[in-house]
């Protein structure tokens, strides 16, 4: 197996431009990051942060200096409420499983987006197993959280609700504010849940305005290192671990914290904020001019969720018709643009993307849907060169379906 | 359960790139079609055949990935000039074998094009209103598998129907 990967290497030789747009999958992280955090594996803070001796000492403030950036982006009241994780997936896992458990004598009902990542998905279907039950909401064409729907199924039992700020395969950005406030309508004492590791970055997001009890972020998701989170956990709610082990400066997460990566988490923030109006706006127009490019250029083609400002600044999902993601997306990888599909194939399961299904795209649809994602550091070069690729590469594939009937 | 990359060997690869036999064929005999789009996984198979019942030339199109693409032309290369009685005896074991392996999870490619050709050769001499004795009258694993695709292709789009008019 690995010497046919290698020989799939060997045919992407020569490439005169690569693009990475899998920014949901996974992240280059840019030099400035990786030479920020590069000081902290070897030269100082690589203690234990809760040990009495210098290099940990060292690693204790640089925990606490990076925190406090990252508590100050989020809006957080102190530093405490930000938890560290070693990413979305385990900050989702930790909101929901704890959330859950803290609560159980209270009630038993939990209230989700039908759209949520499989992080929040997977672990309520785990949860129903333990005695909860779970209701999750219907999204419109766009994949808008049907507030009624909403409204309808929460009740005074309902401890537990997660909607995403930002839906992490379409982009739409979600009315949280209001979703919370139906929830806390019915029952003040529910807890209430979003996955923000798409919002954090890309759209303005404080807790303070927001008001939400427990939110995810995420590092790679910003260009920063991988293997790094943060669950914002609002003063007062109190939550169990999920984990059990050495408990460090991190209340809710055991284990030794890896200082390197908590810097590249902090940098990455940095970089995001620092000008985030222009970086917001950067990435848009390279999102627009994609999105025309595209829809301009190729037939037989839909935008998958909302346009203009109701779609996060940096999300492209299209479906090319008559044309196979897995297929495609090989096609473009040998021509050096690198992006994922919703496609069953892809997935490795018998199933398109649930959030694709879920805002009505047929199956057929669903199985030609390209992800794509923008970040601060793509240039305009880098979209014409995607833009210059993908007809071409479409072009191909449905060559290879040629007069094929769809039914 | 664990998740790897897929490792599509340089023969696919290079079937992929430069798939052979690929294309309607306009004086086709016969053309049978298995899979279903919905699925992400659909061929069609072109089949030109002599007097003799010979495979004079064979073609595809194909919507799927590049399992697919492959599977579906090497079988058109396998069964040029061949015999239909020969054509009918490859199993899809030996189409794996034939790209140089495919991840299991791949299987159902190869399985989906012999499913495809052993159709296409029933729809022949069904046609032709002959029947031959080597031709078995219950239908073989590959050409179940196929079925079995369609069939659960049209529960899942009935599934979506019912939840649209939810």
């Amino acid at each position: 197996m690995i010497e046919d990967i290698r020989q799939l290497l060997k045919a992407h030789e020569g490439l005169k431009r690569e693009v990475y747009l899998d920014i949901e999958n996974s992240s280059m992280v840019p030099n400035e990051i990786v030479d920020a955090m590069l000081p902290y594996f070897n030269q100082s803070a690589y203690g234990n942060p809760t040990l009495t001796h210098k290099p940990g000492w060292e690693a204790f403030e640089t925990i606490m200096e990076s925190s406090q950036k990252i508590a100050t982006f989020l809006g957080c009241k102190t530093l405490e409420e930000v938890n560290l994780t070693p990413g979305e997936t385990e900050a989702n896992n930790l909101a929901l499983m704890a959330a859950a458990f803290s609560m159980k004598d209270k009630g038993k009902k939990i209230v989700i987006s039908e759209i949520e990542p499989l992080s929040v998905l997977h672990v309520v279907d785990l949860l129903q197993k333990s005695g909860f039950t779970t209701v999750k909401v219907p999204v419109d064409g766009e994949g808008f959280t049907n507030l009624e729907k909403l409204a309808d199924v929460a009740d005074r039992g309902t401890i537990l609700a997660s909607v995403s700020t930002v839906n992490h395969e379409i982009g739409t950005i979600e009315p949280v504010k209001e979703a919370l406030e139906i929830v806390k309508d019915k029952n003040s004492e529910a807890i209430f849940h979003t996955d923000a590791s798409d919002a954090y970055g890309k759209i303005p997001f404080n807790v303070k305005g927001l008001d939400v009890d427990l939110a995810t972020i995420s590092s790679r998701k910003i260009s920063g290192p991988r293997g790094i989170g943060a669950l914002y956990v609002k003063e007062g709610v109190t939550l169990e671990r999920i984990l059990e082990g050495q408990i460090g400066t991190q209340k809710l997460w055991p284990g030794v914290e890896n200082t390197p990566l908590i810097v590249g988490f902090a940098k990455a923030s940095e970089l995001i904020f620092h000008d985030f109006e222009e970086n917001v706006s950067h990435m848009r127009r390279l999102r627009d001019r994609l999105i025309d490019g595209i829809v301009g250029n190729v037939s037989d083609v839909k935008l998958n969720g909302p346009e203009g400002d109701k779609r996060a600044p940096d999300n492209v999902n299209i479906s090319f018709l008559r044309c196979e993601g897995e297929a495609l997306t090989i096609e473009l990888s040998l021509n050096g643009v690198y992006v994922s599909s919703g496609s069953a194939c892809t997935r490795r399961l018998l199933q398109p993307s649930h959030v694709l299904v879920a805002i009505g795209r047929k199956f057929i649809e669903a199985h030609g849907s390209i992800l794509m994602k923008v970040t601060r550091s793509h240039t305009k070069e880098d979209i014409d060169y995607v833009l210059d690729v993908i007809p071409k590469a479409v072009k191909r594939i449905r060559g290879i379906v040629g007069s094929m009937e769809m039914k | 359960m664990s998740r790897m990359p897929l490792p599509y060997n340089p023969k696919i690869l290079e079937l992929f790139r430069n798939p052979k036999n690929l294309g309607k064929m306009e004086d086709a005999t016969v053309t049978a079609v298995a899979g279903n789009p919905s699925c992400g996984d659909m061929i069609v198979f072109y089949l030109k055949i002599d007097s003799k019942d010979v495979i004079e030339k064979a073609s595809f199109e194909s919507y799927g990935c590049a399992a697919n693409i492959a599977t579906s032309s090497i079988v058109t290369e396998m069964i040029k000039e061949m015999k239909l009685e020969d054509a009918w005896k490859i199993s899809w074991k030996s189409v794996v074998e034939a790209v140089g392996g495919l991840p299991s999870v791949k299987f159902h490619c190869g399985i989906l094009a012999v499913g495809a050709l052993k159709r296409a050769i029933r729809t022949y001499y069904k046609n032709k209103g002959v029947s031959v004795d080597w031709l078995p009258k219950e239908l073989t694993f590959e050409e179940k598998q196929a079925l079995e695709e369609e069939e659960l292709a049209k529960i899942l789009s009935k599934r979506m129907k019912a939840e649209e008019e939810k």
